[in-house]
């Protein structure tokens, strides 16, 4: 690791930490003991059937779904600290920061223009100037290519270009980790491409990004790391060329059996 | 002895005052109202209970009483106390208290129907609630509801004639009082009734303004 603020933490310490996550619903558990973690600059899949838990792990890094058991450590900070209700509300929301997501449903602001939504959050939580704020979100635009619709409202906007934008907003923060809770699930087919190029050039300037998603060819080309996970377990994990081709869990061939037809034969 | 509308324009002046005044009086306590609603419903929906649930009986009050009643209290009552309010602060207060109580619940029920994920959206920025709430979730709440909301404020216009009963000399009052000098209730009624309906026409054409201008961003 380059940067130099690690140097001081244990060798073990992952930039992405979750250790022992546990999350119950009453009687029913949604996430088992899951440890797990990601390297900084590291891109992860998270595969597996609804209901898995898959998206329920995602949202307790932040903090939106909180674990009823276990740690989730960020560069050295744990996330789900116990603090009294007043503190952890400062903590989490410099933590939240940090941290950008990204929804199936974008969850873009309807009644903000698409250069609102991106500035809102910088110019009230960074206090940055109305220049500052406007430079931001014609850089942060351009980058997902929607630069031309900064005037827009969402209800102008395709799905696809929702999403870019979503994407703009979540980068304005300049968070150091990103979730993508199923970015393209709710896209028509033909503008899922769009957002996985927005996905892909952010994978090749290393931003650390864990992806939920049930793109199978998406994640085997731009993945370091797959996770497969079924009845809030990790059942089998790996880089996506063994994961996908050579399963060794019967559950997962099972789901690959399912959801990668093509793709699995393509492979053998 | 037949109606006699020739004693009208000598009372002309008075009775544009008296317009002036509703105006003003109603577009006051319609200020009031919908402040006073947002800050109810977000009481309502997120407070803490010493502070919701005296809250909620000052609403349950406002929404089983009179409103006549109410305005008697606020200008008559309150001098008891030693708060001696002009008319006019009175009934800006009273109206606008009592329609701050039933706009609320509009914009309670909007509040609960705006996406949870909107609040979500906010919140993995890393805004509070209470940023997410004033910046996300009530701006898009308050926009739902300003068509019920403008019915509410026509409802404020025509019982901004209570007022006439504490001293305010608004439209109802003028005419009472040109009444009162040239004993012609009809002529005078008529001429309130018919300025009346003027106002709520172009009240109603500001909300339909509003209303057109907050759909494009919906």
């Amino acid at each position: 690791m380059s940067d130099t603020s690690t140097t001081q933490k244990s060798e073990t310490q992952k930039f992405v930490d979750i250790r022992h996550a546990q999350k119950s619903y009453g009687e029913l558990e949604v996430l088992k003991d899951i440890s797990l973690t990601v390297d900084r600059g590291e891109i992860v899949a998270i595969i597996g059937p609804s209901g898995s838990g898959k998206s329920t792990l995602l949202r307790a890094i932040n903090d939106l779904d909180p674990l009823t058991g276990g740690e989730v450590w960020l560069d050295g900070v744990q996330i789900n600290k116990d603090l009294p209700h007043r503190q952890y509300e400062k903590h989490i929301n410099e933590m939240r920061q940090q941290v950008g997501m990204v929804f199936q449903h974008f969850n873009l602001f309807p009644h903000l223009s698409v250069r609102e939504n991106v500035t809102m959050a910088p110019k009230l939580l960074k206090g940055i100037s109305d220049a500052e704020a406007n430079a931001l979100a014609e850089q942060q635009l351009t980058h997902v290519g929607m630069l031309e619709r900064i005037d827009y409202y969402p209800s102008q906007l395709s799905g696809g270009q929702k999403q870019r934008v979503a994407i703009a907003r979540a980068l304005a923060m300049n968070p150091k980790l990103m979730l993508f809770d199923e970015a393209t699930s709710a896209l028509d087919p033909e503008l899922v491409e769009e957002v996985n190029l927005v996905m892909k050039r952010l994978a090749e300037e290393h931003m650390t990004m864990i992806i939920v998603t049930h793109e199978m060819d998406f994640a085997a080309s731009v993945c370091d790391r797959v996770i497969f996970m079924d009845k809030g377990v990790v059942v089998e994990e790996g880089p996506p060329s063994v994961v996908f081709k050579n399963p060794t869990q019967e559950r997962t061939k099972e789901f690959l059996r399912k959801h990668l037809s093509q793709y699995a034969e393509s492979a053998k | 002895m037949g109606l006699d509308f020739s004693v009208v324009p000598g009372y002309l002046d008075t009775i544009l005052l008296g317009v002036i005044w509703t105006i003003a009086i109603t577009v006051a306590a319609a200020v009031v109202s919908f402040f006073g609603g947002i800050l109810f419903a977000v009481i309502a929906l997120y407070a803490p209970w010493f502070i919701r649930l005296p809250v909620r009986f000052f609403a349950w009050l406002f929404m089983g009483t009179p409103l006549l009643l109410q305005l008697f209290l606020i200008y008559f009552g309150l001098v008891e106390l030693g708060i001696d309010l002009p008319a006019f602060v009175a009934g800006v207060i009273g109206l606008g208290l009592h329609f701050a109580v039933y706009n609320s619940e509009l914009i309670q029920t909007a509040i609960l129907a705006v996406d949870k994920g909107q609040m979500e959206a906010a919140r993995t920025l890393g805004c509070s609630r209470g940023q997410a709430l004033r910046k996300v979730v009530i701006p898009q709440a308050v926009r739902d509801v300003i068509p019920p909301i403008g019915n509410n404020m026509i409802a404020l216009l025509k019982d901004s004639a209570l007022v006439s009963v504490i001293g305010v000399s608004e439209l109802t009052l003028s005419a009472q009082l040109a009444i009162g000098r040239t004993y012609r209730p009809f002529e005078f009624y008529a001429v309130a009734a018919v300025l009346y309906y003027i106002v709520n026409l172009g009240m109603e054409a500001v909300l339909r303004r509003i209303e057109r201008k907050t759909a494009l961003s919906r």
